[in-house]
């Protein structure tokens, strides 16, 4: 019978309904218009209040498998940073950040704000082994982890790094993970203790755990692809230079809608063949 | 010789600011007047820690907003040199200095400074220094407080702040322990069904009859997590019962010391079955330290082998639906446990028997039957009626205070509960 | 020693402050040299399907071709200058390696959820009895309020009924009803591990040793 056979559905069909309805938005570049949400906008607001010369840390606290949902937001965030002249420590807890960040560094940094100094404007210190050690230990003096950035180049003498001894030299500190260590390592040993706001850029299936820390101990949140389109397209509008450039967060917006709309279509056949079939079968 | 001397200063509100004045080289003292005591620093030992850090507090300087910083200087002598440690925003009152050694004695002073210029100025030893480098139209720019001190930091032997999580861990440590007691002394304890644990043995027994191997993973995480333990002591009892039936079983690891302490648990359970031949050290091989490489083997693993019955007891991560959704595809049986509660839901859709949280914890207790592990586990639940408790009076505090908000008690006592139970 | 490092974590005094972060330090070093055994396993494990011809040799074969290229990259620094330094500078074999392979392989592997969970919904969520039908509404709400259709669906209504939009119907039901869910779960975990904590430190369960013997 019709009903119990997709009951039986090879799931190799769901697979290509599934993939057809995230490339389809893709290709026509479907963007769809984002209302923030307060979480989102607090890390937003947080970064337009900080005058500039202000320091900011920027932790990269995942790797490749979240890239797609992180990555965004990241490169949202720093693009804010660095037009509002804000000094940017780049560090990573995560040994596949490092090559993230660089990349990161190369690809955002280097190619879309030029005149940015490293060394005066921001660092790249790398990944540091130790996972929330190493938070307890900057916590209270930076230089004790990291004695240089990656290229070598001493801390203490850095321009960038003139007025800060340690974490409560901060005025803002962001991770951008999902895992461990990540963001409520960041809130218990470096928010907590150095009481320096914390905010935080995790994957969608983290978020849930993590909002019980908004929005005392955490001042927002973006969480999953959802959050990195509306810093997206917060940053947009206020700042449309940024309109050209790619919009990774906003453009997965419509991939994201369409499987989401294809997964609930699915549960509602799969219960009616269900229903169907046992009402079929108690018939007969 | 000269004297140097700051001008009194009256601000429009009325306060009356005393000005330090040294008297340089004539050593001559100005007898400060009795207002200059009500802005003073206090320097003490910070209370339980481990000796390297003094604290100080400092009443605000008034009017405030005249202000933008203080600095905190600190010396070996009363008499200086003083030297700046640090530069602390207007609106805080209060500095940690974290770089005190233990056994050393400190003198502290902090001053006030009303504008960058004098900061910068004001990086000397002494106010009379930059006075004399001052032109003598210059304005009065720093206050400073008396000298607090001497102050030495010594290590304390318990830290005060945790004394309710030391109590907490006597209380429930105490309620296992004599849980355990009861039930050595022959007390029979009720224990609720956990289905999970209950169809292991059957999910075993399938194995063996369709000849298919078993899968156990005990998790991603290394020896140092709890929930690899849990999954280790589960491993023993399914290892115990296999050796039995004499069917295959199938560990990838992913964690090098989990593998040399899986191998042992087998050997053991292999031996006390009285199977010890049929052990085999292949049973429990490394795959990588990389998580979705793991699972893309271990998914390999299940395909080509196809397991009837899959036991995932450990920490899982992102690759819980993978693997989960795997051995749904290939018909096996599937008994998942973690403590990871952003993957429980998956194993809850993907899996037939999940052991939620806890139930992973005493999952080994409970298949033992001993009674003094389940004993432990009874124990536990004071801890659970302690939280109940706490949660549920917490909560009608705070509820009562939001409909009589003239009752500020009520908050009070719910910040109360909520510091007893507080994390430092 | 288990005694002593709960005992430690309230004494602030040398050499109590120090012990915990020493003790991982020496797990990790005991885990750096176990991982030469967990290599040399992969090593002897897949050399003899191999040798043994096994029906899955290929897939040893690429599994132990993979292992010695990125081993040997690393080790010897191929494609970098000198015998020192970072294996993820530019123009190293290791660097690109990982950067061409690694990389996308992971986001694959991560982006293989995407389609399980179409799956794993299709099979599973059946409203089945009430709590299931409570469930899959409120799986619906959150699928849509994640997403722009969500905004798009409910925003003509006024701001007195803004509770019904979509988006903040979603945001309540992960910030209330989930996330006491997740609390309570995450209380019974804390309890569950220091119940075996204090089992596996009293002695009473010792059967992850290897030894069951009361």
């Amino acid at each position: 019978m019709f009903w119990e056979r997709l009951l039986r559905l090879d799931r190799r069909w769901i697979f290509l309904f599934v993939a057809v309805s995230v490339l389809l938005p893709l290709l026509f570049n479907l963007e769809c218009h984002q209302v923030p949400t307060p979480i989102v906008r607090g890390i937003f607001d947080k970064l337009e209040s900080l005058p500039p010369g202000s320091h900011v840390l920027l932790s990269f606290d995942y790797g490749p498998s979240t890239v797609p949902e992180i990555s965004p937001m990241a490169h949202a965030v720093i693009r804010h940073c660095l037009e509002r002249d804000l000094k940017v420590v780049f560090m990573a807890l995560w040994a596949t950040g490092q090559n993230l960040l660089t990349s990161t560094v190369d690809s955002v940094v280097k190619l879309e704000f030029p005149h940015k100094v490293n060394g005066t404007d921001y660092a790249n210190f790398g990944y540091k082994a130790g996972n929330q050690g190493v938070i307890n230990v900057i916590a209270t003096d930076f230089y004790k982890m990291f004695t240089t950035d990656i290229s070598g180049m001493p801390a203490r003498t850095m321009p960038l790094m003139e007025d800060v001894e340690n974490m409560s030299d901060m005025s803002l500190i962001i991770s951008f993970g999902g895992g461990f260590p990540g963001i409520k390592e960041w809130v218990q040993f470096a928010g907590d203790v150095a009481h320096v706001p914390v905010a935080g850029g995790c994957t969608a299936v983290s978020a849930p755990l993590l909002y019980p820390y908004y929005p005392q101990q955490l001042i927002g949140l973006m969480g999953g692809i959802k959050g990195a389109a509306e810093y997206e397209a917060m940053l947009t509008h206020t700042y449309p230079k940024f309109d050209p450039l790619p919009k990774r967060g906003m453009l997965a917006m419509g991939p994201q809608t369409v499987a989401h709309l294809v997964i609930m279509f699915f549960i509602v056949v799969g219960n009616l063949a269900y229903f169907l079939s046992r009402s079929h079968k108690a018939k007969a | 010789m000269a004297l140097t001397l700051f001008g009194v200063v009256l601000n429009r509100t009325g306060w009356v600011w005393l000005i330090a004045g040294w008297a340089a080289l004539a050593g001559v003292a100005i007898a400060q007047p009795a207002d200059m005591q009500m802005w003073s620093v206090k320097a003490q030992d910070r209370p339980s820690d481990a000796g390297d850090a003094v604290q100080l507090f400092w009443s605000p300087i008034a009017p405030a907003a005249e202000f933008i910083c203080y600095i905190v200087q600190r010396a070996p002598a009363a008499e200086g040199p003083f030297e700046t440690i640090a530069t602390v925003v207007s609106i805080d009152t209060q500095y940690v200095d974290a770089a005190a050694l233990t056994g050393d004695v400190y003198f502290y002073r902090v001053a006030a400074l009303d504008s960058v210029e004098a900061g910068a100025a004001d990086q000397t030893t002494s106010p009379a220094d930059s006075l004399s480098a001052a032109s003598p139209a210059r304005t009065v720019d720093t206050i400073y407080t008396a000298v607090a001190g001497p102050v030495n930091s010594t290590a304390q032997w318990f830290n005060l702040r945790r004394l309710n999580q030391f109590l907490v861990i006597i209380i429930l440590s105490a309620a296992i322990i004599y849980f355990i007691s009861q039930a050595r002394s022959g007390k029979q304890l009720y224990v609720r069904k956990i289905a999970g644990l209950q169809a292991m043995e059957e999910a075993i027994g399938r194995a063996t009859e369709m000849g298919r191997p078993i899968l156990f993973l005990p998790g991603i995480h290394d020896m140092d997590d709890v929930q690899t333990i849990a999954g280790l002591t589960i491993l023993a009892r399914v290892a115990r019962t296999v050796a039995e039936y004499e069917t295959t079983l199938n560990v990838p690891v992913s964690r090098s010391l989990v593998m040399t302490t899986a191998r042992e648990t087998i050997k053991e359970a292999y031996a006390a079955a009285g199977r010890p031949d049929s052990y085999n050290d292949n049973m429990v091989h490394y795959v990588t330290d990389e998580q979705f490489g793991y699972v893309a083997a271990v998914d390999g693993i299940m395909m080509r082998q196809k397991p009837a019955t899959c036991l995932y007891m450990g920490a899982f991560f992102a690759e819980s639906l993978i693997v989960a959704e795997t051995g749904a595809e290939i018909g096996a049986i599937q008994i998942a446990g973690t403590a990871q509660p952003a993957q429980l839901p998956f194993f809850v859709a993907a899996c037939d028997y999940t052991l939620i949280g806890e139930e992973l914890f005493a999952a080994s207790a409970y298949l033992s039957g001993e009674p003094r592990q389940l004993g432990s586990l009874k124990g536990q639940d004071v801890g659970k009626v302690m939280a109940m408790c706490a949660l549920g009076l917490g909560a009608a505090l705070l509820t009562l205070h939001s409909l009589v908000p003239g009752w500020p008690i009520l908050a009070n006592m719910a910040d109360w509960v909520g510091k007893v139970f507080q994390v430092r | 020693m288990g005694f002593v490092l709960i005992f430690a974590f309230f004494i602030p005094h040398h050499p109590f402050d120090a012990l915990g972060e020493d003790v991982t330090v020496f797990f990790d070093i005991v885990a750096v040299f176990a991982f030469i055994l967990g290599g040399g396993n992969l090593l002897r494990m897949h050399g003899n399907h191999i040798y043994t011809r096994h029906k899955d040799r290929w897939f040893s074969a690429v599994t132990l071709a993979g292992f010695l290229l990125m081993l040997f990259a690393g080790l010897f620094k191929i494609g970098q200058e000198g015998w020192c330094g970072a294996v993820d500078q530019p123009g190293a074999w290791f660097n690109n390696i990982y950067t061409a392979t690694f990389d996308p392989l992971q986001s694959t592997m991560y982006a293989l959820l995407a389609f399980f969970v179409a799956s794993a919904s299709f099979r599973a969520f059946r409203a089945k009895n009430r709590e299931a039908t409570i469930l899959l509404v409120a799986a619906f709400i959150v699928l849509l309020g994640r997403t722009p259709a969500g905004d798009y669906a409910t925003d003509w209504l006024p701001d007195s009924l803004s509770i019904f939009k979509v988006s903040n119907l979603a945001n309540w039901i992960m910030s209330v009803p989930n996330l006491a869910g997740q609390r309570a779960i995450v209380i019974g975990i804390a309890l569950g591990v220091v119940s075996l904590s204090l089992r596996v430190i009293l002695g009473v369960e010792r059967s992850h040793l290897g030894t069951d013997k009361s």
